[in-house]
């Protein structure tokens, strides 16, 4: 950083010949007992663009976290430009020329795009003072660089979101970065914001630097890539040159062994209905923008339903106004023929129905308390006799729920901060289940969870709804969808779109139905793990066209 | 002591030692964060004994004693507050608002539309005071539960809203004459009972250990106190399991109210007067308190036990640091060093387990690397 008028003198190095910038040996990264790496060898090379592939919880985040000095491996070495280096920090990363945009962008939306910038590494003049002059002045030759027109006074929060990428980039860009690493780039862009990425991506290469971009849109990630890397359960499984892979490729090295499960001959005798949703309607508290609309569905006694759908097709929002936490704007909810609008959580969950929440550990669990402890909260008042807690009845019902949901755990008394997800998320399932609900909801219940749990919590479920269990659940995984579920019902933009048998349906039908699949995309085998597409607004795209 | 010794010790001792191995273990980390406070309090009275020949004395105990139980008690409300994330920084107005409610009531009350005076018996007279205590705190709760205020902004209100009402009931007078009673209005007896010292203990003491044993009982074996830790630790969870935050919010500034409201009965018997500024500056001992006996200010952990053992690490300070004659001005920069000492503690305590977990956990993924080698070889072998 001692001159910021090198900024733009690209790397006077043979820009994209391939070689390997920054080289990852054996790195392993372990959280409490879960194994998040386990001895991972992967490289950066200069000019080239790096895709990483994998479900979540796959460990590509992790290694990213790591790549840029956010997290410390547990075991092995980086190496950059043939040194072994040890980043002490993003700080560390960044002036060794490792950047990383996140997915979430890390802005100061009331500060201008020249402020933005420079935050945190301002110029100074002689007398201390900010030199906004020559700060102005880099910024728009970088935003010249990326042809974006952006003026430098321009706070961030009147930018797009596309236009925000970018000033993340510039930033980068302005921090002299030679690696970039681009966590989840295009979620919140639109189709011809895409477009423009890419050119900027391009552009870069074509200087040196090298990308390294994670996306869980496959299609769109091929297209940029000029290397795929293939991420499952904590090793890296494939290396290959992007041009000599397909999607079908991807995604078989991706899944790998998933298909363990499938449920699609599970018996269905069903019962009465037990969950008769409607035409409900849900409007966000804080905007009034309606995110559910109009949505009508049944879900019988021993029933799975599974309602699949991208981020921000309202699904969440269904799930949580069902189970009381947001209020119903529209429409009625028959629980076994009750109507619960006037209901709190409280007692939907004493007449049978419980949600296990997307965000495990924002929303689902209790994390100072013991296995135990979360197991039992939810049930709490069915052991109380005499004002007080039975604590033999709370123990033994603990744990009879803990071998009937397979919790692998030392004991009731282990911290639950001391599990893997997964079985985090069987107690999560199991202190609901200790209600003895009608209906069970469940939004995401896979979600960063390995393989093996993912399985078994679907046979769990299955179990339960052989015993009249409900159950309703969302996903954003086409696969479970079609492999674990007794009905299949498409929702998109807030409204359920087509139904689906999943012993007849296929990938393409699904994903067709979502509007998901854009037209200039054919593939024969489609994606196990869809992107964020909804986000995108067809609307904005025509307004605004490509920034020429 | 004698009689334990006499039993046959060494045959019970083995079977013991291994039974207690599982639980034991678990209690030990709780030890240690409460074992720091115990320590702390064996160290500051070894200190003072010998300096001071006045300091171990029954006369002297007693009066810490007295000190030790008015925080105690106000501490344990507090306690229930910071367990659910938050503060109450009203209490020290409510030991004060409560005791001139009470004085005024011994006083008498005008009957609006005659001419008469109304002087309620002496129970009558506590019980609407300290429910007057309570009502503040169920206000503070209302407002910080329904309307999602900070409970550091609506408690500092409070804080000032209900000294002024104390200032305007009082009206620049101390009540004291008049909290005797008298003869045949059936409010007589109130220094006989309040200032009273059942079997040699102040009664202050006594309240503050039946206070203590209930509120144990709460925390621990009713769903309220379940609900409590798990509202501090993380509400959204417990929102979703079915827990119902939003009153069980409320009822701890409730109980909280109710303890300062105990206390400024019992501190108005003490000092045997209702004045304005009675109970200034309690919410910082109650909050010193609770956070020497390990408490975290974010919710979630604390204990009955921690809290009462902080009170008198406190109480046994201040009083401790008086009779060795260290300067008033001195006292206070020592007693904030130990606050802060305390807290300090506690987090490098924390960090040490956090990472001694982690290389715990890394140890054993080591192990098991390493086991997978060795099957992996062996199975090429072969």
């Amino acid at each position: 950083m001692s001159d910021q008028a090198a900024v733009l003198d690209y790397h006077d190095v043979a820009p994209d010949d391939g070689a390997v910038v920054l080289q990852a040996v054996d790195i392993a990264k372990t959280y409490g007992v879960t194994r998040a790496l386990k001895g991972v060898n992967f490289e950066v090379r200069r000019g080239k663009v790096t895709v990483l592939f994998g479900e979540n919880g796959a460990g590509k985040s992790t290694l990213m976290k790591i790549l840029s000095g956010v997290e410390k491996p547990t075991a092995g070495q980086l190496i950059l430009d043939g040194e072994p280096i040890s980043l002490e920090s993003t700080n560390d990363a960044v002036e060794r020329g490792i950047s990383i945009i996140h997915q979430e962008l890390n802005l100061a939306s009331n500060l201008s795009v020249r402020d933005n910038i420079f935050i945190g590494r301002e110029i100074r003049t002689r007398t201390g003072a900010i030199d906004y002059s020559r700060e102005r002045e880099i910024t728009e030759q970088v935003m010249e660089r990326l042809e974006e027109n952006i003026s430098p006074n321009t706070l961030v929060q009147d930018l797009r979101v596309g236009q925000q990428q970018v000033v993340e980039i510039a930033r980068a860009l302005a921090a002299d970065a030679r690696i970039l690493i681009m966590d989840e780039p295009t979620s919140a862009l639109s189709a011809t914001e895409v477009e423009v990425l890419f050119k900027v991506i391009r552009e870069l290469t074509s200087h040196g630097v090298a990308i390294v971009y994670i996306s869980h849109h496959l299609e769109e990630a091929l297209e940029i890539a000029d290397y795929a890397v293939v991420f499952r359960d904590g090793e890296l499984v494939a290396t290959e040159e992007a041009a000599n892979v397909d999607l079908g490729w991807v995604v078989r090295q991706m899944v790998g062994r998933e298909a363990d499960y499938d449920f699609r001959d599970e018996p269905r005798d069903f019962g009465d209905v037990a969950l008769s949703i409607q035409g409900v309607t849900v409007a966000e508290p804080d905007t009034g923008r309606v995110v559910v609309n109009n949505v009508s569905l049944d879900v019988r006694e021993g029933e799975i339903v599974c309602l699949y759908g991208l981020m921000g097709a309202g699904r969440t929002e269904l799930m949580e106004a069902l189970a009381g936490r947001d209020p119903i704007s529209g429409g009625r909810v028959l629980l076994s023929d009750q109507d619960i609008k006037d209901l709190n959580i409280q007692e939907r969950i004493a007449i049978g129905m419980g949600l296990v929440p997307e965000d495990r550990q924002r929303d689902g669990l209790v994390q100072m308390m013991t296995v135990g402890k979360n197991m039992s909260l939810a049930s709490l008042l069915q052991t109380v006799k005499n004002l007080f807690i039975t604590r033999k009845v709370e123990r033994e019902n603990v744990d009879r729920q803990i071998s009937d949901v397979r919790v692998k755990t030392a004991g009731q008394d282990a911290l639950i901060t001391s599990l893997s997800g997964g079985n985090q998320q069987k107690v999560v399932i199991g202190k609901i289940l200790l209600t003895n609900p009608k209906v069970i909801l469940l939004d995401e219940p896979t979600r960063g969870i390995d393989v093996g749990a993912k399985g078994e919590i679907f046979a769990l479920l299955f179990r339960e709804a052989r015993k009249g269990l409900a159950v309703l659940y969302v996903t954003s995984e086409v696969g479970e969808a079609l492999t674990a579920s007794h009905r299949l019902i498409v929702m998109s933009k807030g409204r359920l779109i087509r139904e689906f048998d999943p012993r007849t349906a296929t990938r393409d039908d699904i994903m067709a139905a979502s509007g998901e699949h854009d037209t200039h995309y054919e593939h024969e085998e489609s994606a196990a793990e869809p992107a964020e597409e909804a986000a995108r607004e067809p609307a904005e795209d025509a307004a605004k066209g490509a920034p020429q | 002591m004698s009689t334990t010794t006499t039993t046959p010790a060494p045959p019970a001792g083995a079977p013991a030692a291994e039974e207690k191995k599982g639980p034991s273990r678990f209690n030990m980390n709780t030890l240690l964060v409460e074992g720091r406070a115990l320590i702390a309090l064996v160290i500051i009275i070894a200190i003072f004994a010998i300096m001071s020949d006045n300091y171990l004395t029954a006369g002297n105990l007693t009066t810490i004693t007295k000190q030790v139980a008015f925080n105690a008690i106000v501490a344990l409300g507090m306690l229930m507050v910071i367990l659910n994330g938050g503060i109450d920084l009203s209490v020290g107005s409510i030991v004060g608002f409560t005791a001139a409610v009470a004085g005024n009531l011994f006083r008498g009350v005008p009957v609006p539309g005659t001419d008469a005076t109304m002087f309620p018996s002496l129970w009558v007279i506590i019980i609407i005071s300290i429910a007057v205590g309570m009502l503040v705190g169920w206000i503070n709760g209302l407002l910080i539960a329904r309307l999602n205020l900070a409970p550091f902004i609506v408690t500092l209100g409070m804080l000032y809203v209900a000294r002024g009402l104390t200032e305007v009931l009082l009206n620049g007078q101390n009540i004291t004459n008049e909290l005797r009673g008298q003869e045949g209005l059936n409010n007589t007896g109130f220094f006989e009972i309040f200032a009273s010292r059942p079997l040699g203990l102040p009664l202050a003491a006594w309240v503050m250990i039946i206070l203590a044993i209930i509120f144990s009982i709460v925390l621990n074996r009713t769903p309220f106190g379940r609900w409590l830790y798990a509202t501090g630790s993380n509400e959204r969870a417990a929102q979703l399991s079915g827990v119902p935050v939003k009153s069980v919010k409320t009822q701890i500034y409730v109980l909280s109210g109710l303890c300062a409201g105990i206390v400024g009965i019992l501190q108005m018997a003490n000092i045997s007067s209702a004045t304005a500024d009675l109970g200034t500056f309690y919410e910082l001992n109650a909050i010193a308190a609770v956070v020497i006996g390990g408490a975290a200010l974010s919710g979630g952990r604390g204990t009955v036990r921690g809290t009462i053992i902080g009170a008198f690490v406190i109480g046994f300070l201040a009083n401790g640091l008086v009779i060795v004659g260290v300067s008033p001005f001195w006292q206070k920069v020592i007693t904030g060093a130990v606050i802060i000492l305390a807290v300090a503690v506690d987090q490098i305590q924390q960090i040490v387990q956090r990472r001694r977990s982690s290389a715990r956990a890394v140890a054993s993924a080591k192990a098991a690397a390493a086991r997978r080698q060795s099957t992996d070889q062996t199975s090429a072998r072969s």
